[in-house]
């Protein structure tokens, strides 16, 4: 892989851009892989990328039904953070945290992290009270949050309006080292070094079944033919419960379509990202100058990932009250992403009730943050057959233990 | 240099003159024109700058397609970025001002970008800043964001109006041109209701600058006859200045009217029309697409049929001496307007082989020079067009000509406005003969019964010839009539018209054809966005192959006109690089809006104080009156406390406390739910919605509840009273009453179909007033009316009877601990009740109290609160209230999800008591409980006690039961409280004081 750098660019603009290479290969399917990786969003990705960086295993393929980072990747809200109130939680965001702020560097690709500092507003007594827990917790994680008063917010974000009146802003969870990062980026840059590890990246291709014998994995069915692998990844969130079923096993998992919009590009206005949970809506600025928000998810199953409009009005008359001089301008464009809930609204990583077969699913609307750690954990689960410790307590068996892992009290809607 | 010309442009009223200002600057224009024409009528040809390399930029379109001409428009209240000039139609007092440059339009320190184009590919950013770690946020980033963005930031809050329109239709068209009125009329005269929305403020689309013959009429006068057809069917409404702005799922659609953009300051502004439609047809037309040559984004390079637009409808011209470039025939008609306007045309440049039909006769015949198999090399001009480098379209580039114009009128063919059909999921056609896409009409967006219901009609459907879209709309109005249940009865005469013979067009991506480095890196496919035919195949060449990843490797197409003139030539350029079909390619998702439409339209109505209106109870206007500070609980503000002169917030509600500890005290519980469960069924509903058995309840009885959900955690809490053997009248918390609702008939018309039971939420329609304290009972005789002794009303019964002559339900139950009654009289009578309790209770020392009171009070007798002492992951065990979950039941929502192992297991977190070392230290907020460095559990709620005199606080720890008399730490920032584990009931734990 050759080098992305200035000094790389500057080479190339005196030869018309011609030397650059693919940023990653396009390799025919082989017939065999050891490990074989459903799904090439930020997630899958990752995954392999791990597996063949931490752990050594080369031989992956990641067989992908459209083109990489099509689907929850490249249509998130790109909020990155891990103010989370329980432990299990808050020790993967973490982590995924941790390695997004080196991702640039180790990836040779700037994703563009941006650590401008994740805000959620407490606007009634009772979140104020739900986010004072979060941030006693944090302390206790060790994770670096802090309450902001009602004019350390203003000052921080003047476009805001804090005294209401609906809802005057009671004061606010900080997290400064949270942010925003190039979601397109992120799976690019786990492609292209994942790719230059050997890691096939099979795109356009649709996994269409997954064989088995005696109770153990033996491969996948593809529009392209048959691939056999000794280890089965599947990491397709908005499709979990479809592979999950060629697979032969249920998930406890809905799938919806959760909303998000953008308006047209200003200049710069808003620095960091603020969450309105009481009024469903999130917002930040893109670095293009659009204001990215976030609503809420579809009050109904289903897999077409398009926007309804129900959610944005919702979403955009609380961000009008929040932030009263967005109202002329105008939204450019809508869209919708189909997002798999679980009953605790947390992640199931981990081992299957098939032999060799592993599912990375149920991130709901947290799961662009979660990106790095999530490769982590399920590439350390893969290689040595049992949950890793940040994975461990996400297994699919809680759910039949009733073993919750439940951030709705501090969630609320929004991840 | 562009003008106005002394005659034409039938929009506008040159008897009516209006000023407006451009970059401070005064302009004149005259009603009908739009800020383009005046613009361009006043020889102001550079407009704004782009995106990235801050080049400048200049009309090229005349309508919502437009990518350059996007304005700071108006002042303060009224300032609104990115407008579009061309679909900004002009008023007295306008002012516009240019964007994205600094220090001014002309000389913009931002162009040095451009200086440095080479260093700046597509992507280039993906490649570099990535050391130090810290220098993306700090540095880098900054300084990209100070540079991008395009308009400038509102400063003050919208002073406009916003409102929402509900509308049903028959069959909603899309789109006032030709084929959309044509639809409309035929649909129209089956009686169907039809709803027709034009976004421009008039109708006729292309039909008033095309030299077409319909029935004998031209195309105006045609026009002018289908309106006034139209006029004579009352089930047919027109609306212009209204954009089809999206189609979503089941016929739902969203029209976006522009009221009074022309004319600010009356209201509403915009009106966003949400319509359900049963059938939908698309007429939008088509736009037509730009060429690919080097310099093809300088000012005065416009899409052919805006030239003739603008000289049409508005009178003005946007050079005296213009190059006409094509790949098709239609932009003949634009030399033979410019002609017969009488501007110079020193050239058409045609790059087929064999030129054009008879429209090229015609031109020929007029002596305007055709050069066939021709393209251009390059433009030459900085800020606006000097002359054009013409070569062999079939070559490098190399010039054999140069001529010198002012401006180049370019037409690549045309593109079906096929966004509506694509929202929500209808699929395209490539046409290989005018190749474009096209909607393929056995693959429509297909409704909730699996039918399509969006029809394609006009040039939208990919009927370019007039004879074949007037067709398409007669038949696409003849197949939405039917599938509404309409039949038209007479067949219109088939129109009879009269078009000129056309040639085929060629398709031609780069131009000249072998067009190297040098030009293609000068040639634009994304003029707001700065997207190159270069970028797009440095895309491919790294790999990003899908149209998505180039679309969003390049940002071609991401622009604001989100890529009506760049996604077709943008991937016809990719499928080149990559030697594939343009089928294969596909193109991008096309999400609506069709044209950005303003938030403010989204919020509508619900913004201030209409914004999530407050919930107010019977009694609100007296709290208010009488020094309530109020909180938001739900929907509703409830009286938090009331504060006499003198007192701090603290002291009113210890005052509160000990008055109703002490005598007596009133308080407006009116916001708990309260829902009417009725039928043969309602007793077998209840003990499956509750955890505890409710079918065994008396008539005449209370019963405290809980529900939990079906993975066992407490949901909601409160009192059921059974009102006669089918009758239960169920409380709930205030943030539950709907969500409770909800979730009753989620299960009833889901689960229990069968179960013959009805709720009704009554929650508005009674007031409830709590009487609490020593002197409750004294009180309430006093009101007279009823006996609420403790023989005839006893504690957890209740009663109907009289209070004051005022028809009443009086329940005995208790959250405070005192001797209590809760009243329930229709809302009207509310505060006629609290004021006559206020009345008979000031001898006995009554005192209001509010939220914060009552929830103290509830603390120190050690009831939950779901919300504080629940959070989703507790279930009554854990709250030590077993008592309250049957054992008998066969099921009830929750009971197997409680019986998981890990919710049976030891060590869960229990509710417990706690009492600090300290009698003056309360705990804080949501403290938690930290052991060996692990938080082992968090502080509930927190409270100092005025009835005890010390901090009282409830928790839930690990285990909490079994560590009665522990002290615990509750480290918080540098302090370490300590707090020693207790029981929950801190006050008259035997029940002494409520039941009596």
């Amino acid at each position: 892989m050759r080098k992305y750098s200035a000094f790389a660019i500057a080479r190339e603009a005196f030869r018309h851009h011609s030397g650059w290479q693919r940023a990653w290969r396009s390799p025919e399917p082989k017939k065999s892989y050891q490990v074989v990786i459903v799904g090439a969003g930020g997630h899958g990705l990752a995954t392999a990328y791990y597996l063949a960086k931490n752990h050594g295993i080369r031989d992956i393929a990641v067989i992908e039904k459209g083109w990489l980072g099509g689907g929850n990747t490249g249509r998130n809200t790109t909020i990155i953070r891990s103010n989370y109130l329980q432990d299990e939680s808050a020790a993967i965001y973490e982590k995924a945290r941790g390695l997004y702020e080196g991702l640039s560097a180790e990836l040779n690709y700037n994703i563009m992290f941006s650590p401008r500092g994740v805000m959620m507003l407490a606007q009634t007594e009772h979140e104020l009270r739900g986010y004072h827990r979060i941030n006693q917790a944090n302390a206790i994680q060790g994770v670096a949050t802090e309450m902001l008063t009602p004019e350390q917010v203003k000052s921080k974000v003047p476009i805001m309006e804090i005294n209401g009146p609906r809802y005057p802003v009671l004061g606010a969870l900080w997290q400064a080292r949270g942010g925003t990062a190039r979601h397109d980026a992120v799976a690019w840059g786990y492609a292209r070094a994942a790719s230059d590890l050997g890691v096939d990246i099979i795109q356009q291709t649709e996994v269409t079944g997954i064989t088995q014998s005696g109770g153990q994995v033996t491969g996948v069915q593809t529009t392209r033919g048959d691939i056999s692998c000794k280890k089965l990844g599947i990491v397709v969130a908005g499709h979990s419960g479809v592979l999950a079923e060629m697979a032969g096993f249920r998930l406890p998992i809905e799938s919806v379509s959760l909303q998000a919009l953008v308006s047209e590009p200003i200049k710069p206005c808003i620095d960091v990202v603020v969450m309105a949970n009481t009024v469903h809506g999130y917002l930040s600025q893109s670095d293009k100058g659009e204001l990215v928000i976030g609503g809420g998810a579809d009050g109904y199953n289903n897999y077409t990932q398009r926007g309804s409009f129900h959610h944005v009005e919702e979403t955009v008359r609380a961000l009008i009250e929040t932030f009263p001089i967005i109202s002329r301008l105008k939204q450019l464009r809508q869209w919708g992403g189909i997002v798999d809930m679980t009953g605790d609204r947390s992640p199931i990583i981990g081992k299957t009730p098939l032999g060799g077969c592993f599912i990375n699913c149920g991130w709901g609307t947290g799961g662009f943050k979660s990106i790095p750690g999530s490769g982590w954990a399920l590439a350390a689960t893969m290689a040595s057959g049992e949950p890793d410790e940040l994975a461990a307590p996400f297994g699919l068996e809680r759910f039949a233990e009733g073993r919750f892992i439940d951030e709705s009290v501090a969630a609320g809607v929004a991840h | 240099m562009s003008f106005r010309l002394p005659n034409a442009g039938c929009l506008i009223d040159r008897s009516n003159p209006v000023s407006f200002t451009f970059n401070g600057k005064p302009v004149q224009g005259y009603k009908g024109d739009t800020l383009a024409s005046a613009l361009m009528a006043a020889d102001q040809r550079m407009l704004g700058r782009s995106f990235k390399y801050h080049r400048p930029r200049g009309l090229v379109a005349s309508g919502g397609e437009e990518p350059n001409a996007l304005m700071n428009m108006g002042e303060g209240a009224r300032f609104e970025p990115n407008q579009r000039a061309t679909t900004t139609e002009v008023f007295d007092g306008l002012t516009a001002r240019s964007q994205n440059h600094w220090p001014s339009l002309n000389f913009d320190i931002g162009a040095l970008n451009n200086r440095l184009a080479r260093f700046f590919p597509a992507g280039f950013y993906y490649k570099t800043f990535m050391k130090p770690q810290w220098a993306w946020k700090h540095l880098f980033e900054p300084i990209i964001r100070n540079s991008a963005g395009l308009g400038q930031v509102p400063t003050e809050r919208d002073v406009d109006r916003y409102e929402y329109f509900y509308a049903y239709t028959d069959i909603l068209i899309i789109g006032g041109g030709v084929a959309g009125l044509e639809a409309a009329l035929e649909s129209g005269r089956s009686g169907a209701k039809v709803l027709l929305l034009e976004q421009s403020p008039h109708f006729g689309g292309r039909f008033m600058v095309d030299d077409i013959e319909v029935d004998g009429r031209d195309g105006p006068a045609h026009i002018a006859h289908l309106l006034a057809e139209i006029a004579k069917l009352p089930n047919v409404t027109l609306r212009a200045r209204t954009q089809g702005a999206g189609v979503f799922d089941h016929g739902y659609a969203l029209g976006y009217e522009r009221l009074t953009d022309h004319a600010p300051a009356a209201t509403p502004r915009h009106r966003l029309w949400r319509i359900r439609a049963k059938r939908i047809i698309t007429a939008t037309g088509a736009l037509e697409r730009t060429l690919n040559f080097a310099g093809n984004d300088i000012p005065g390079v416009m899409l052919a049929s805006a030239v003739r637009d603008y000289i049409r409808l508005y009178g003005v011209t946007s050079g005296a001496r213009t190059v006409v470039v094509t790949n098709n025939d239609d932009a003949y008609r634009t030399a033979l307007t410019l002609y017969a306007a009488g501007l110079e045309v020193p050239a058409i440049i045609d790059a087929r082989p064999n030129g054009g039909g008879e429209m090229s006769d015609q031109a020929r015949a007029l002596g305007i020079r055709i050069e066939t198999g021709h393209g251009v090399a390059k433009v030459i001009g900085k800020k606006h067009v000097t002359a054009v480098e013409v070569c062999l379209q079939s070559g490098t580039g190399g010039a054999v000509e140069s001529i010198a114009c002012d401006c180049v009128a370019i037409s690549g063919g045309f593109s079906p406005v096929v966004h509506l059909w694509s929202h929500c999921g209808g699929k395209l056609n490539w046409d290989e003969e005018n190749a474009m896409f096209s909607p393929d009409p056995s693959r429509p967006p297909t409704d909730q019964n699996g039918e399509g219901f969006v029809l394609a009609a006009g040039t939208a459907s990919g009927a370019l010839g007039t004879n074949a879209c007037i067709s398409t709309a007669v038949t696409a109005a003849h197949q939405a009539a039917d599938e509404v249940g309409r039949s038209i009865k007479e067949e219109a005469a088939p129109r009879l018209t009269q078009t000129p013979d056309e040639t085929p067009m060629a398709p031609i991506w780069t131009m000249p054809a072998q067009a190297p480095y040098k030009l293609r890196s000068k040639t634009w496919l994304d003029f707001q966005n700065d997207v190159k035919v270069s970028d797009v195949q440095l895309a491919a060449r790294e790999g990003y192959e899908s149209v998505e990843h180039t679309k969003r490797y390049t940002t071609l197409g991401m622009a604001t006109d989100q890529g009506k003139l760049s996604n077709i030539n943008g991937l016809a350029v990719l499928a080149g690089a990559l030697d594939a079909e343009i089928p294969q390619v596909g193109t991008t998702t096309f999400r609506p809006p069709y044209t950005p439409i303003s938030l403010g339209s989204i919020a509508g109505e619900a913004s201030g104080p209409l914004f999530k209106p407050t919930r107010k109870t019977a009694i609100d206007g007296w709290h208010k009156s009488h020094g309530a500070i109020f909180e938001p609980v739900a929907d509703w503000r409830r009286a938090y406390a009331y504060i006499q002169a003198g007192e701090t917030t603290q002291d009113a509600i210890t005052r509160e406390i000990l008055a109703t500890r002490g005598a007596v005290g009133l308080f407006d519980a009116s916001t708990l739910g309260k829902i009417i469960v009725k039928g043969p069924d309602a007793g077998k509903f209840l003990d499956l919605l509750y955890t505890n058995m409710m079918s065994t309840l008396k008539p005449g009885k209370c019963r405290y509840g809980l529900m939990c959900n079906e993975n066992g955690f407490l949901m909601d809490d409160g009192v059921v009273a059974r009102l006669d053997e089918d009758t239960f009248l169920c409380h709930t918390t205030t943030g539950g009453s709907d969500r409770i609702h909800a979730h009753m008939e989620e299960w009833l018309q889901t689960e229990w179909w069968d179960l013959e039971v009805f709720t009704a939420n009554l929650t508005e329609q009674f007031t409830q007033i709590v009487v609490a304290g020593p002197n409750a009972r004294k009180v309430l005789e006093a009101l007279g009316g009823t006996d609420v002794s403790r023989e005839a009303l006893p504690f957890m019964g209740f009663i109907d009877g009289k209070l004051a002559g005022i028809q009443a339900r009086i329940f005995r139950i208790s959250f405070s601990g005192e001797l209590s009654y809760e009243i329930a009289v229709p809302a009207s009578q509310g505060l006629l009740l609290w004021n006559l309790l206020l009345q008979a209770g000031a001898d006995f020392g009554i005192a209001p109290y509010g939220t914060e009171a009552l929830h103290v009070m509830r603390g120190e007798k050690g009831f939950v609160v779901v919300g504080d002492e629940s959070d989703g992951t507790v279930t009554p065990h854990d709250l030590g209230m077993s008592w309250a979950v049957s054992k008998k039941k066969e099921d009830f929502i929750g009971k197997r999800g409680m019986q998981r192992s890990f919710l049976m297991a030891a060590g869960r977190k229990q509710l417990v008591g706690l009492r600090t070392l300290s009698d003056t230290e309360k705990l804080p907020e949501s403290a938690h409980a930290v052991e060996g460095g692990k938080a082992i559990g968090h502080v509930t709620s927190t409270y100092f006690s005025p009835t005890l005199g010390h901090p009282i606080a409830m928790a839930l720890i690990n285990g909490g039961q079994s560590r009665m008399g522990e002290v615990l730490d509750f480290p918080v920032g540098s302090k370490v409280h300590k707090a020693r584990v207790v029981d929950l009931v801190f006050y008259d734990k035997e029940g002494a004081q409520q039941d009596v």
